[in-house]
């Protein structure tokens, strides 16, 4: 009987302690700093994504000095592990509890779509998406307090249809990751190549993280022109092996994040007969422009704790979004009042001059830019580099088709859009 | 050693010597619990009669604490730490029950709340997915019911299948249960919506009250971990609880007595079955979503920890667990920013678990009986010298 008593006080005084908690924080940061919220997966499968996310985010920062609009900018770090779950446990924790001014985050698409949903409970807040590339997330049911400074998965494959046809591969097999994001990097492609007479003739969905592909390999038809592979990290490098084990030597094409350094850097024999491949997306190592070079020289000069050789997708992705919300604070003067009214007007008028071209916002919110068509190349060192052979520019999210078409064909999934 | 030697082991009370080891106490939960009042209330008057000699002075300031919480907490601790620790709370609270009074450590109780939430989004009403599965969008009242069934179907299902193991066999099978569950989840595209699952699934608005809401929210949950702690509390001193703790220290002995082992094992897992759909309703209108995410292997041993975490013989421990759980997850990374914050909240569970092997209400115990001892102690002395 004493013991449990025990146990129930010990409840009373933790709940205690709880409310002393509630109670204590919450406290509003003073009047001339600005705290803007980072939001990244720091744990799970995307760790190493995210950490460079945190970088580009911080670099965006250090380049205006720690300053915007006459106020100090204070950086709060936040971390999901992929799950929308946990990626809107911590949004919440940084909006009602630290009340952090403007969120920047998540970084995959799942999340973005979840902390969208979380958005318009919040409408005095303004969250700016950190690298997500969900289709969902502006075109259906978007949020008027959610802004998307770069272009998602669908927009970075936009004109990679017409250079596969260009190259001569008239018939296309498949093979990609079973959701969303690889859903609308395909559509990005076939939008296109499919209009333009190529045809897709079978598609292999697989599951995220399989490590055996022999039931899909021994499946890939002998009278395919090329291979489309929209597979990530470790399901490249896997998928390639077994692929070169089997014997199979027809070209590839990549998605945004097939053909990054991580597989060019792989040490097989199929390694060589990369070169030329094609993918396609809102950057590329080797853009050849002063505000290219600038962010590359910057991003080697910050001295960050084990980073990449040449800033990843999700650094570029990351300073692009975070230096929009700077870029924002100055507009307004620093002045976030009135439930940042005036901050979200002058986001969504916000028109700049990112590393990899201009940057501005369609009617939803979500950013129309550049993306680049690369080649796989070898450079004089003999390390391989993605090659710029094209610049699209001002891709939006109908994706090269007339406004009325693409609301024809309806958001990417599994069987959209199809053309065997 | 082989199935039959490990049960045979189990049999002759190796099993039930390592529960005692633990604290030293005496395998029966404890003193207050004894089962002699089980039998007293066997009519309604009894039953009455019998709850409210259990509810103390400590009872009515916890239940003040927790009724007036909302009103002095922001929303974010109302609803983020709160909410969901009951929610979470209520899904543990099923752990403690089948593993803590029916001897079975059951990792599958977050698959089963799970399915509960998967149910409700696949009958009720979802938004839109990606991935092309589409839910019924039947009112939550059809929807919540028709979930609960059948995720306590599920749940004698699972026990059905585990009740021939014993002990570490029995969390490797419901360990391979969660799993091939989570798999079938996550490559299941035209019912259960594959790896991005089902978005926008929101708790109701009924008579005007949006339970959307972080406090109506709250008081939801409240209200249901209430029913669920009461409704053990309860069964634990009926004749049926009172068999199942014989079943989890004998079972040769409880056999020979005329009780069917199997059958009292099969019902542990149904009861928490229905509680672990509860809370995983509450979950899924927690996120406002689900997906193979919430029911993987790391969301299935956070229920786990939390049921070790606040002491797996006490109902009420699976939510000091879960609120301790719920705060350590959320403030760890003010402490340590960057990567290293996962540091934090391991040092704390192995801490706590490393010190007592009963949770947080063993080491409060433990504390407690030190305390006791010294002053009694320090009175006998002064009594001496005076």
């Amino acid at each position: 009987m004493r013991r449990s008593r025990a146990a129930w006080l010990g409840t009373a005084v933790g709940g205690a302690l709880l409310l002393a908690m509630g109670a204590g924080y919450g406290a509003h940061a003073a009047g001339d700093t600005i705290t803007i919220g980072v939001l990244a997966t720091l744990e799970g499968p995307f760790a190493v994504p995210g950490q460079d996310s945190m970088r580009g985010a911080e670099l965006a920062i250090k380049n205006h000095n720690g300053m915007a609009g006459g106020k100090k900018i204070e950086m709060k770090q936040y971390s999901s592990d992929a799950t929308p779950d946990k990626a809107v446990a911590s949004t919440r924790k940084a909006v009602e509890q630290d009340k952090v001014d403007v969120m920047v985050g998540p970084l995959s698409g799942d999340e973005g779509i979840a902390v969208k949903n979380y958005s318009k409970t919040q409408p005095q807040m303004t969250f700016i998406n950190g690298s997500s590339g969900a289709q969902a997330t502006t075109l259906q049911d978007p949020s008027p307090n959610f802004f998307r400074f770069h272009s998602e998965g669908a927009q970075w494959m936009v004109g990679l249809g017409e250079h596969a046809l260009k190259k001569g591969y008239k018939k296309i097999f498949l093979v990609a990751e079973d959701y969303g994001f690889p859903y609308s990097q395909v559509q990005g492609f076939m939008a296109s190549y499919c209009a333009k007479g190529g045809h897709v003739v079978k598609k292999a969905w697989v599951p995220l993280g399989t490590k055996d592909y022999s039931s899909v390999i021994s499946t890939i038809p002998s009278d395919v022109d090329a291979l489309l592979i929209v597979l990530g990290g470790s399901d490249a490098v896997n998928f390639l092996n077994q692929m070169e084990q089997a014997g199979i030597d027809k070209p590839i094409i990549g998605g945004s994040i097939t053909v990054d350094q991580t597989v060019l850097n792989y040490k097989g024999k199929k390694r060589e007969s990369l070169l030329g491949t094609a993918s396609a997306g809102p950057m590329a190592d080797s853009i050849d422009t002063p505000e290219w070079k600038k962010f590359v020289a910057d991003y080697k000069a910050a001295g960050f704790k084990d980073a990449f050789p040449s800033p990843s997708l999700f650094a570029y992705l990351y300073y692009v979004s975070t230096e929009a919300a700077l870029l924002g604070i100055d507009a307004v003067k620093g002045d976030l009042s009135n439930n940042e009214t005036a901050y979200k007007a002058a986001l969504s008028k916000l028109e700049f001059d990112g590393p990899a071209g201009h940057i501005k916002l369609d009617a939803n919110r979500n950013a129309i830019a550049n993306t680049y068509i690369t080649e796989v190349a070898k450079a004089a060192d003999g390390s391989f580099y993605n090659k710029v052979v094209a610049t699209i520019p001002n891709v939006d999210e109908n994706l090269g088709l007339s406004p009325d078409e693409f609301k024809k064909m309806g958001l990417g999934n599994r069987d959209n859009p199809s053309c065997p | 050693m082989s199935a039959a030697q490990w049960r045979r082991a189990m049999n002759t009370g190796a099993g039930r010597n390592a529960w005692a080891r633990g604290t030293g106490a005496p395998p029966a939960p404890s003193q207050s619990e004894t089962p002699s009042q089980g039998e007293e209330g066997a009519g309604v008057g009894g039953l009455l009669a019998g709850l409210f000699r259990q509810i103390g002075f400590r009872h009515v300031i916890v239940l003040a604490a927790v009724l007036i919480y909302p009103w002095v907490a922001t929303p974010f601790f109302i609803f983020q730490i709160g909410g969901q620790a009951l929610a979470l709370g209520l899904i543990a609270l099923s752990l403690t029950f089948v593993g803590g009074y029916g001897g079975m450590v059951s990792i599958a109780q977050m698959s089963i709340g799970g399915l509960a939430a998967y149910m409700v989004a696949i009958f009720g009403i979802a938004g839109e997915a990606q991935g092309g599965a589409s839910s019924l969008g039947w009112p939550w009242w059809i929807a919540v019911p028709i979930a609960i069934v059948i995720a306590t179907l599920f749940a004698t299902f699972v026990g059905w299948l585990s009740v021939r193991t014993e002990g570490i066999y029995t969390i490797m099978i419901t360990i391979a249960i969660g799993v091939s569950y989570f798999y079938l989840m996550q490559q299941n595209y035209s019912i259960f919506g594959g790896h991005e699952g089902f978005n926008e699934v929101n708790a109701p608005t009924v008579a005007g009250i949006d339970f959307r809401k972080p406090m109506p929210y709250y008081y939801l949950a409240l209200a249901l971990a209430l029913a669920g702690y009461f409704f053990i509390k309860y069964l634990l001193r009926a004749p049926f609880g009172v068999a199942l703790q014989g079943v989890r220290d004998n079972p040769r002995r409880m056999n020979a007595l005329g009780f069917d082992v199997t059958a009292h094992r099969i019902a542990a897992y149904t009861v928490a079955g229905f509680i672990a759909a509860i809370g995983g309703i509450l979950m899924l209108w927690y996120n406002g979503r689900i997906s193979p995410g919430s029911v993987d292997v790391g969301p299935m041993l956070n229920i786990l920890i939390i049921a070790v975490l606040g002491g797996m013989r006490h109902p009420i421990g699976a939510f000091i667990g879960a609120i301790v759980f719920v705060l350590v997850q959320n403030f760890a990374i003010d402490v340590i920013a960057r990567e290293r914050f996962n540091l934090v909240i391991g040092l704390v569970f192995l801490v706590i678990v490393l010190f007592s092997p009963d949770g947080l209400l063993g080491l409060w115990g433990y504390v407690r009986t030190r305390i006791g001892t010294r002053s009694v102690q320090s009175k006998m002395k002064s009594g001496g010298v005076g």
